[in-house]
Parts: C-alpha cells; sequence; structure tokens
C-alpha cells in the first residue's frame, strides 16, 4: 500500500493514464488528457501517439502544452498536419481514443459543454463544441473526465453538445454516427464507471480509493447501475508520482 | 436524397459557388502584383460593416492579431463571424462589433470562459448564435475551397449542435446512411497570419497549419499578415511549403509579432502575464473597455503597439537561435 499522500488531480491524471494502451492513438485536449498521455510515454506506453486537433501527431510530451494548437503538441512529433486531415483521420476510424469532458453528464454518457438554461436565453454561455463533438462522433471509444457532483450528473442535460449513446441502445447507429462507438469510461474524483453493453446505462465499475458506493450515488442525479462486484482503484503508486511529479509537469502548472 | 433532419437555423452566409466562381475569375488578379501595405489600409480597403469575417488560428497560436485590432479601431460594425474564437473574438464582442456568430469553440483555454462574449449573448446584443464543430467550420471552408456547396460527413449526427445549426441530415444515395451535409462557408473577408511571404502573397506556415490552408481558398478577399516578407527567391527555393499562393491575397502587410499576445511556432511564445492580465480586465466591462483603450484605440498601429509592449519583454518572448 502506498503511503504517499497526493491530490485529487493527480488521482485522476493516474487513472486516465492507465487506460492509455501502448501503441495505440489517442485524441487528447489541454489539461488532465495530456498529463496523463505524458505518464503514459513515460511509464507503460513508450509508443503511445498523441493525436491534436490542430494538427500535431506523434508528440514527445516533453513539455506540457498549454493549448491544443501549440508547439509542444508536435515536439519531436511524426507529423504536422492540419485540422482537416486529423479530423478525417478520425473518421476513417484511425483514432482509438478520445478524450472528453463537459459541464454536464447523463447516464447515456451524453455530454454538454454548451450552453446553461436554454440556448436562446442561456444562463450561462459555455465555449460550446470545438472538437468535442468530432471527437465523440468518430473516436472508437472515449474516455470522459469529470468532477463528480449532482449538479454535473444529472438525468436531462440542457443541451446535448457531444453524443454518448443518445436514447440509449441502437441510438447512435439510428442517428447515423460510425457503429461500434461511443463512451468508454467516466473518469471522476471519486469512481470509474463504465457503460452496460447492452442498455448502455451508465455503471459503477470502480470506487476510488475511500470513497463508499453510497458517496458515489449521493453524488449522481440519475440511478447508477451497481453490480455485485465493484473493484477499488489503487491508489497513485510511488512510481507515477514520481513520474508525474519529477518529470511530466515539474513547473507545476497543473498538479 | 431523402432528407431526415434538419437543423432548425436559416445560414448566415449562404453559399452561392457560380457567384464564387465568377468572383475568382474577375476579381482576382493572376498578375504577379505588389500586395504590400500597412494593415490600416487593408482592413480600410476589404472590411466593412456587416462583413462575414474569419480568422484563422488556434487558441492563441499564429492569431492575426494586429489586423483584428485594427478592425477594432476602426469601429466596423454588425459583423458576422466564424469562431474558432479566442482573444480575438473576445475583444470584437467587448468593442459591440459582433452580431452573428456561427459558433464552435469560443473561450479562453486554461483560463476558462470567454467573458465579454459572454455577456455579449446573454444580453442578446449577439443576435444570433449558430452551432458547429470545429471539423465542421474547417470543413465548410473545405467545401467552398472544393468549389462545392456542402461536405457529406459523421459528425454532428443526433445532437443538438446538429438541432442548433444549419446542417441538413441525409440518406446517403449510395449506401442508405444517414449522413450530416456541411454547406460551403465562403467569408467576405479572410484574416491569417503567416511565417513568411513575399510581397505578391506566396504564403508559407511553418508547424501545424490549423485551417490556414482550407481557410483561404473560401475567402472572397485574403488579408495576410506575416512575421517576415521574404524575397520572391526565398519561396521558389521551397515551393512546396507554400500553402497559400499569392493568386488567394488581397494585401500583405508585415507584423512581425503579429500574433502577439499569442505564439508563433519556432518564433516566440505567448505572453503569459499580458493574456492573464486580459483574461482578468475581461471579466469587467468597464476594465476591458480601459484595456482597449490603452492596447488599441490609443495606438496609431501595430508599431506602436510593439512599442508599447516593449523590447525587454519581446526580447524575451523570442526564442533564440538554436530553435
Amino acid at each position: 500500500m502506498n503511503k504517499t499522500a497526493y491530490n485529487a488531480n493527480e488521482l485522476l491524471i493516474c487513472i486516465a493514464s492507465r487506460l492509455m494502451a501502448d501503441n495505440s492513438t489517442c485524441f487528447i485536449g489541454t489539461g488532465i488528457p495530456m498529463l496523463s498521455a505524458s505518464l503514459a510515454q513515460k511509464r507503460h506506453a513508450p509508443n503511445l501517439i498523441s493525436v491534436f486537433e490542430f494538427g500535431g501527431m506523434g508528440a514527445q510530451l516533453e513539455k506540457l502544452p498549454l493549448a491544443v494548437g501549440d508547439m509542444r503538441t508536435f515536439n519531436r512529433g511524426l507529423a504536422a498536419a492540419g485540422i482537416c486531415d486529423i479530423m478525417e483521420t478520425a473518421q476513417r476510424g484511425f483514432i482509438e481514443y478520445g478524450f472528453l469532458g463537459g459541464a454536464q453528464i447523463d447516464m447515456y454518457g451524453n455530454l454538454n459543454s454548451t450552453v446553461i438554461g436554454e440556448h436562446d436565453h442561456p444562463k450561462v454561455r459555455l465555449p460550446g463544441s470545438g472538437g468535442a463533438n468530432d471527437v465523440g462522433s468518430t473516436c472508437w471509444q472515449t474516455i470522459i473526465i469529470m468532477q463528480h457532483d449532482k449538479r454535473r450528473f444529472i438525468p436531462q442535460i440542457d443541451f446535448v453538445t457531444t453524443p454518448g449513446y443518445l436514447d440509449g441502445p441502437g441510438g447512435r447507429e439510428r442517428a447515423g454516427l460510425p457503429p461500434n462507438t461511443g463512451p468508454y469510461r467516466v473518469v471522476t474524483n471519486l469512481a470509474t464507471m463504465g457503460f452496460d453493453p447492452e442498455s448502455k446505462w451508465m455503471t459503477l465499475l470502480a470506487l476510488n480509493p475511500g470513497v463508499t458506493v453510497d458517496r458515489v450515488k449521493e453524488n449522481t442525479g440519475f440511478e447508477l447501475i451497481i453490480p455485485d462486484t465493484v473493484k477499488e482503484n489503487d491508489p497513485p503508486s510511488n512510481e507515477e508520482l514520481r513520474i508525474l511529479r519529477e518529470d511530466v509537469d515539474k513547473e507545476k502548472f497543473y498538479i | 436524397m431523402e432528407l431526415v433532419a434538419e437543423g432548425r437555423e436559416t445560414l448566415i452566409q449562404p453559399p452561392d459557388l457560380n457567384e464564387f466562381r465568377r468572383w475568382n475569375r474577375t476579381q482576382k488578379p493572376k498578375a504577379l502584383i505588389d500586395k504590400r501595405m500597412g494593415e490600416y489600409d487593408a482592413i480600410h480597403k476589404f472590411v466593412y460593416d456587416g462583413a462575414y469575417i474569419g480568422t484563422e488560428l488556434y487558441g492563441t497560436v499564429r492569431a492575426p492579431m494586429s489586423l483584428c485590432r485594427e478592425i477594432i479601431r476602426q469601429g466596423f460594425k454588425d459583423l458576422r463571424v466564424a469562431g474558432q474564437g479566442v482573444y480575438e473574438l473576445d475583444m470584437m464582442a467587448a468593442a459591440g462589433q459582433l452580431k452573428e456568430i456561427d459558433w464552435t469553440y469560443i473561450g479562453l483555454e486554461v483560463y476558462g470562459l470567454s467573458a465579454s462574449l459572454r455577456r455579449a449573448v446573454e444580453s442578446g446584443q449577439v443576435t444570433k448564435v449558430v452551432e458547429w464543430s470545429n471539423a465542421a467550420i474547417s470543413w465548410r471552408f473545405k467545401a467552398a475551397a472544393m468549389g462545392v456547396p456542402f461536405l457529406p460527413t459523421r459528425v454532428m449526427l443526433g445532437t443538438d449542435t446538429f438541432n442548433y445549426s444549419s446542417a441538413k441530415a441525409v440518406k446517403c444515395p449510395f449506401t442508405g446512411h444517414t449522413l450530416c451535409l456541411l454547406p460551403a462557408l465562403i467569408l467576405d473577408v479572410g484574416l491569417i497570419h503567416v511565417s513568411r511571404c513575399d510581397k505578391y502573397g506566396n504564403s508559407q506556415v511553418d508547424g501545424i497549419s490549423g485551417f490556414a490552408a482550407e481557410m483561404a481558398r473560401a475567402s472572397k478577399r485574403l488579408i495576410i499578415s506575416t512575421e517576415e516578407i521574404v524575397d520572391e527567391e526565398v519561396i521558389r527555393e521551397k515551393p512546396e511549403n507554400t500553402i497559400i499562393p499569392y493568386y488567394l491575397v488581397d494585401a500583405v502587410v508585415e507584423a512581425p509579432f503579429g500574433s502577439h499576445p499569442g505564439e508563433m511556432t519556432y518564433k516566440y511564445e505567448r505572453d503569459e502575464a499580458h493574456i492573464k492580465s486580459y483574461y482578468q480586465d475581461s471579466r469587467d466591462p468597464e476594465k476591458v473597455k480601459t484595456y482597449l483603450e490603452k492596447w488599441v484605440y490609443n495606438l496609431k498601429d501595430h508599431q506602436e503597439y510593439l512599442e508599447q509592449v516593449g523590447d525587454a519583454t519581446l526580447s524575451e518572448l523570442a526564442f533564440g537561435e538554436e530553435k
């Protein structure tokens, strides 16, 4: 058991990082996904190919990009293309994982990053889709990273910016989205969730250290599927924390 | 093709491909003409009230900031824009210049929401917001660049992003699958900042190229600002690097540090302190006015802007020779 203290961001970064397999392509945005990808490259997935929407492909993530188009997104990269090439590459089925966030999520993994309240008379105007809808439409598996609370995990989100399983089983296919795609994992400060293969409903998979099933339920605004056995996520290992602190984010932008 | 669904919004800028062909034949000289001019003349000559304009950038990277400051300085009204926007559109919103937006992402990246734009939308000053994704807006430029009225794609389907757009979903006549048709977007004026170009406008971009190639080809008028104007021979030595050929270009404006406070690949990094101070000012409508006074209205041109930023800051931001 690891006794080293860690903060909430470090835990999220490590858990997301463990989901990234070596020799796979991974569409990432700024923030936690970048740190997770960098940690993965330096630990278990040296040949993880990062893909950034404005054209950076296969960068060695030595310094953390601050923006999805900055030079670090193609640092010692394999290619420096443009946004059309990247998006078309995803549309052709070349990108395995895509990372997403949002202000609201529902039980089918649909995400809102456009508006709180009514679209035409918004309470809060959010940044909008950006590349999120494209990632959620065309990558094979999306991994969603969010803060876990009742205001964010709700049965009816205000605006479906990015498709999860839409209205449930078959929803994506009926809408015309590529088959066999959709949300794979939801990683939060409390737990890791997946989606039931039949009902496409969000399902608890693993609790973060010290978190109870009840606490996850209390912080989720819809009913989660709770299987008989729920695993526990390992806390960040000493090795993960060392790489993260001494190498990935030594400038302490995020952790 | 059988129509399956359609977004509720009418097009802000309906495409007319035959008119675009006629325009490209008659209004875009194929002769090699010296197009160098100052930013006042370039903006004065080609931008007008109500114009549909586009800025090509990714976040704060390679943003045509000196041209955008000039648009604010000249006070054009009722602009319609496509964004993909960060500081430049937030500043135009603060200056009250924006009326209709084809919206993909407008925010300040790590610093969060775009405060001026948020006020402009929430107050109703911006009268129309049409939603798209980043791929969608880039492919809309690509459709225009190809000279076709739409491109069939597999994004936006099934979402409110689609419902609040002007896209249409149809059954594919070949496969029977549902596709999202994205209408071509032809800009009245495109603004692109490049690494280098010659006096005719042949332009090269170092590093990733965002949507520069597509947007350049989708613009009726194209204003290029450039870190440096080089001799024609420099272009001819490596023509494979020219992603924007001269005949697309209407004006060439020399603007070293033209992306400031943003960054430029291999040239300079972004001015984090300046960006942070803008972000803080932008949250207060009065403070952002003071910012605009200080950094836009009270300055004659980009040269004066650079003098105000100061040599010390600029040389700190510039990468050394080894980069």
